[in-house]
């Protein structure tokens, strides 16, 4: 009892402290460029918006994840706004966790790209803004392909991707006809595989949640995938992610690379990449079924239903995501460095326009159909992954076995007989089947 | 002769001696001269070991990142704040077992040193709820109580080492002589202990400042520590290996310098009084 | 009269610390005892119900579970294997005399200071990895192809990281040690005419008999809960190559917020430090209470 009044009062002065002060915000975000460049704009919100002042906590994104996650679920109380991806806002709106979202005039909501506005809305209240959005796409380099005579069209089908990618291959002078991630982590290689997946016709569940990795479909996708990355992958495929794999293709090494456009201002940015001017753009393939196998995320920024301090963090992510925003980074940083893939004007922006990515990450964000993304119906949300609370941990046990075929460790039969078995146990944990 | 032999030999292990030590030290060498670099010079093949063009830019950059000074200052107070506390509490204890130990004396030492052993993951959600209700989460006091808890066992375990080796006839003479329990512990106990206790002290400081589970789960920003300073750079973000050689030798300087300084202590500490 | 008057007082100089070590232990392991017979999911809340021993039929049939107990083992194991012989041989060249001692042994010693989390991240980036790492540099500077580490050997190279970590330690420990034996008797030895090589054996190695119990026993307490390490470096992978329990707990608690799961593996892992610490505690008792 005296400890727990010992403790209690010592909390309870820490907390006056703070308090005597300005209001002060305590912001969870991922390090990533986008943000950090976020972060080094403080003064200018800090200037409009005194009497509010921000503490940032930057961390790596699984670390990130799993923070704010416990925070939240604790009703911990430690953050006031917090960055997150597609994948928790519909879960998390649906636990009242996050307080919904209302913005002035000024801010024009429907503005927001209506396939990316759509995964963060629930019961026609916005949970969370989008800070930037993406779509996957293909980036190939105009002059390897000139050389070995092929055209790529606007949208390729798989098999002229892989065809290309193994002419394109020459391991002497280390050039890799394609790269693609293989690193383990739902937010990794199962976030293409189950994109791909998607246009071969392959789906994580049936209408009835049982898991479908023992069906030909699958199948199909990771032995086209394993057999790819054999021929035409570079070395070590299987630790690489969308970071490993920038870096390859920035030193010329990769003849196409298929990941998330917002890789696209990175690759073309000539003071970091070797091959800036020869990149070209096309979305991503597709197996002639009708689905592409791109996937669709954006990061967002919301309230937890925890903080006491509501009216300020909405403040704060209004302006961070609001079109001044964008004008603000592209006074100090240029146009190509705004964050994409959030605003409709942005888009019929004609100084935007100019830069070459632009339309064709619109495209791929419009094809992008989070709600019905697969061939075959599915009980599920999400293209490039299932808006389930279980799903992070079973994508990335998934994902660790597929990652482990792509290394040659286990066969594609082998990997694909764990993670039904896997799916099964989870499934029947969690009580979605018997 | 047998002069110029011991000299050749001496010569032979300073060769040996210098390679060897130099490959184990090489890994925060080299951390400490890619810190100095430019991105480009950091991943450049051959790699430059010493003739680059050194630049202070890496140091800017994670400085705007985050402020190492403010993390510095929680990575004292809870590494030092725990170390006292544990103490007060360790102190009395050893000393307690060391001279009038019981039956069960050993045993609770053994039990001590085994809570050790429960893997923390396993206990992070009962104790993230305590501390919510205690309104302990993200401060320099929460910390410093997990800290202490942690190393209680092993500071409880050097002491009572120490202590035992202190002859108890010194203690019987003073007890002769009237002392109480304060004055034998003040006068005659102190004095002879003072080196256990520093080095006790100087482990479980590196051990508290380089904790990285607790102290990076119970934080958020207000008490957090280098080991929360450098998380922020444990996945790649394009080329920057620069960047974490900066943050990696800030948050190994400070620690690496005070244990430099007082080695010859802790290995006193180490050695757990085993051996004599 | 003293005797008794001490022994009360004795009591209440332990009560602090036993009794807060008890509250640590009893008051989240008792929680954690009750979560694991949960059916509870941090992501759901309000939906826990009693599931009895579900949760530890699921941790303990999980396919990763036999490659955690092995991978923890070998990752122990193997930890101690290189640092007691690799602290051994150090502690003896750094007991001959030689110019420099000194700084050679503030080397040796540097990285037991280095957080476990920066030593990681610098294994892992600037040494190991293969393209950009020095490793490969190396490798491809004499005309061989680089080894990714981190997915061909992940275990391996986790515990060569946690050995350079370790090694200081166990040889600091060995050094003093080999520096009390008592210089008499080695020379006595000598002039039996004793090689170097048996000296070792018969003169040295038993007394560092000891100092190899407590390095064995510290270094145990702590390579059992090895984690930053594994998180930073493979994240358990490829498969579960270099899953080990507490990664496997943690995977559990916070990437599948299975509270419930989690506390059952966290109760699994207590029983089995707990087998580890009697056989330390038999192993300890015989060697410490000479």
């Amino acid at each position: 009892m005296n400890l727990k009044a010992l403790l209690l009062g010592a909390g309870s002065l820490l907390a006056l402290g703070v308090a005597a002060q300005a209001e002060t915000l305590t912001i969870a975000t991922v390090n990533n460029g986008d943000m950090i460049r976020m972060q080094k704009l403080t003064d200018d919100f800090t200037a409009k918006n005194p009497g509010i002042e921000l503490e940032w906590v930057t961390m790596e994104e699984n670390v990130l994840r799993q923070k704010v996650t416990q925070d939240i679920a604790t009703r911990g109380g430690q953050y006031d706004v917090m960055t997150i991806g597609t994948y928790e806002v519909p879960i998390w709106a649906k636990q009242n966790w996050l307080l919904p979202l209302e913005f002035d005039e000024g801010y024009d909501v429907d503005d927001l790209l209506p396939p990316i506005r759509d995964g963060l809305t629930a019961d026609g209240k916005l949970y969370a803004a989008p800070f930037y959005g993406e779509s996957s796409m293909i980036m190939y380099r105009k002059d390897l392909f000139e050389e070995a005579g092929i055209e790529m069209p606007d949208a390729p089908s798989w098999d002229l991707v892989a065809d290309a990618a193994r002419k394109i291959t020459d391991k002497d002078k280390e050039i890799y006809g394609i790269c693609l991630r293989g690193k383990a982590g739902w937010g990794e290689n199962m976030a293409f595989l189950t994109a791909t997946g998607n246009s071969f016709g392959a789906r994580w569940f049936d209408e009835e949640w049982q898991p479908q990795f023992d069906q030909p479909e699958w199948k199909e996708t990771l032995q086209f995938y394993v057999d790819l990355m054999n021929d035409a992958g570079p070395p070590g495929a299987s630790s690489n992610g969308f970071n490993e794999n920038l870096a390859l293709f920035q030193s010329g090494k990769c003849g196409m690379w298929i990941d998330a456009t917002v890789a696209a201002s990175f690759v073309t940015n000539p003071d970091e990449s070797r091959v800036a001017d020869k990149v070209g753009f096309a979305l991503a393939p597709d197996n002639g079924l009708g689905k592409r196998g791109n996937w669709l995320w954006a990061w967002t920024l919301a309230v937890p239903a925890g903080t006491q301090k509501a009216e300020a963090a909405t403040k704060f992510i209004e302006w961070a995501t609001s079109k001044d925003y964008l004008e603000l980074v592209a006074s100090k940083e240029g146009w190509a460095n705004v964050p994409p893939g959030t605003r409709t004007s942005l888009y019929e922006n004609p100084e935007y326009a100019k830069i070459p990515f632009a339309k064709m990450t619109l495209d791929s964000i419009n094809s992008a159909d989070p709600k019905n993304p697969t061939v075959k119906p599915v009980p599920y949300v999400g293209v490039q992954f299932v808006a389930i609370p279980e799903f992070q941990g079973l994508g990335t046990a998934v994902g660790q076995q597929f990652s482990a075929a792509l290394a040659g460790q286990i066969s594609v039969d082998q990997a694909l007989q764990n993670a039904q078995q896997l799916a099964v146990r989870e499934m029947t944990k969690a009580g979605y089947i018997k | 002769m047998a002069r110029e032999a011991s000299t050749s030999r001496k010569l032979t292990y300073t060769v040996i001696g210098w390679s060897i030590g130099l490959l184990i030290f090489f890994p925060v060498i080299w951390t400490f001269l890619t810190s100095f670099k430019t991105e480009g010079e950091a991943i450049a093949n051959p790699p430059s070991f010493l003739f680059f063009n050194w630049t202070l830019e890496n140091y800017h950059e994670v400085q705007d990142r985050s402020d190492y000074l403010k993390h510095v200052i929680n990575s004292v107070v809870i590494s030092f704040g725990s170390t006292g506390l544990g103490l007060l509490i360790a102190v009395p204890a050893a000393w307690a077992m060391a001279f009038s130990p019981g039956k069960h004396t050993k045993d609770i030492l053994m039990w001590m040193l085994s809570t050790k052993m429960l893997p923390p993951v396993g206990v992070l959600v009962p104790i993230y709820l305590i501390f919510r209700d205690y309104n302990l989460l993200d401060t320099q006091l929460g910390l410093v109580i997990v800290m202490t808890l942690i190393n209680l066992p092993i500071i409880v375990w050097m002491l009572y080492t120490y202590f035992r080796e202190i002859p108890g006839e010194i203690l019987e003479a003073a007890r002769m002589d009237g002392a109480s329990l304060g004055k034998e512990i003040v006068y005659v106990l102190a004095p002879m202990a003072v080196p256990g206790i520093a080095s006790t002290v100087l482990l479980n400081l590196i051990l508290a400042w380089n904790e990285a589970f607790w102290t990076l789960n119970l934080t958020a920003a207000k008490a957090a520590p280098l080991t929360a300073f450098i998380a922020s750079y444990s996945s790649p973000e394009g080329l920057f290996w620069a960047k974490l050689s900066a943050a990696s030798t800030l948050a190994i300087a400070p620690i690496l310098i005070i244990g430099w300084f007082s080695q010859k202590q802790l290995v006193r500490g180490l050695t757990f009084g085993a051996v004599k | 009269m003293a005797t008794l008057h001490t022994r009360t007082s004795a009591r209440y100089m332990m009560a602090p610390a036993v009794l807060l070590l008890l509250a640590w232990m009893l008051i989240p392991l008792g929680m954690t005892l009750y979560f694991s017979f949960l059916r509870y999911n941090l992501l759901m809340p309000g939906m826990e119900e009693w599931t009895g021993f579900l949760n530890y039929k699921y941790f303990l049939t999980d396919p990763a579970f036999d490659d955690a107990l092995i991978n923890t083992l070998l990752l122990v194991g193997g930890t101690l294997l290189i640092t007691v012989i690799g602290g051994t041989l150090l502690a003896l060249m750094l007991d001959q005399p030689f110019f420099g001692r000194g700084i050679v042994r503030l080397m040796v010693i540097a990285p037991f200071f280095v957080m476990p989390t920066v030593s990681a991240l610098v294994w892992k980036n600037m040494l190991m990895h293969p393209v950009y790492g020095l490793f490969a540099w190396l490798a491809k500077s004499v005309g061989l192809p680089p080894v990714d580490w981190l997915a061909q050997v992940p275990l391996l190279s986790v515990i060569m990281i946690v050995s350079w970590q370790w090694l200081p330690f166990a040889t600091l420990i060995l050094l003093t040690a080999m520096q009390s034996l008592d210089e008499e008797q080695k020379e006595a030895a000598e002039m039996d005419g004793a090689g170097a090589i048996s000296r070792f054996i018969y003169i040295v190695v038993p007394h560092l008999a000891r100092a190899i119990t407590v390095v064995i026993l510290i270094e145990t307490i702590f390579l059992l809960s090895v984690f930053a390490e594994i998180l930073v470096t493979t994240n358990g992978g490829p498969g579960t190559q270099s899953t080990n329990i507490t990664y496997l707990v943690y995977s559990l608690a916070l990437l599948q917020f299975d509270v419930g799961g989690a506390s059952a593996g966290g109760i699994v892992a207590v029983i089995l430090a707990n087998i580890v610490a009697i056989f330390l505690i038999r192993m300890i008792g015989k060697n410490l209470d000479r």
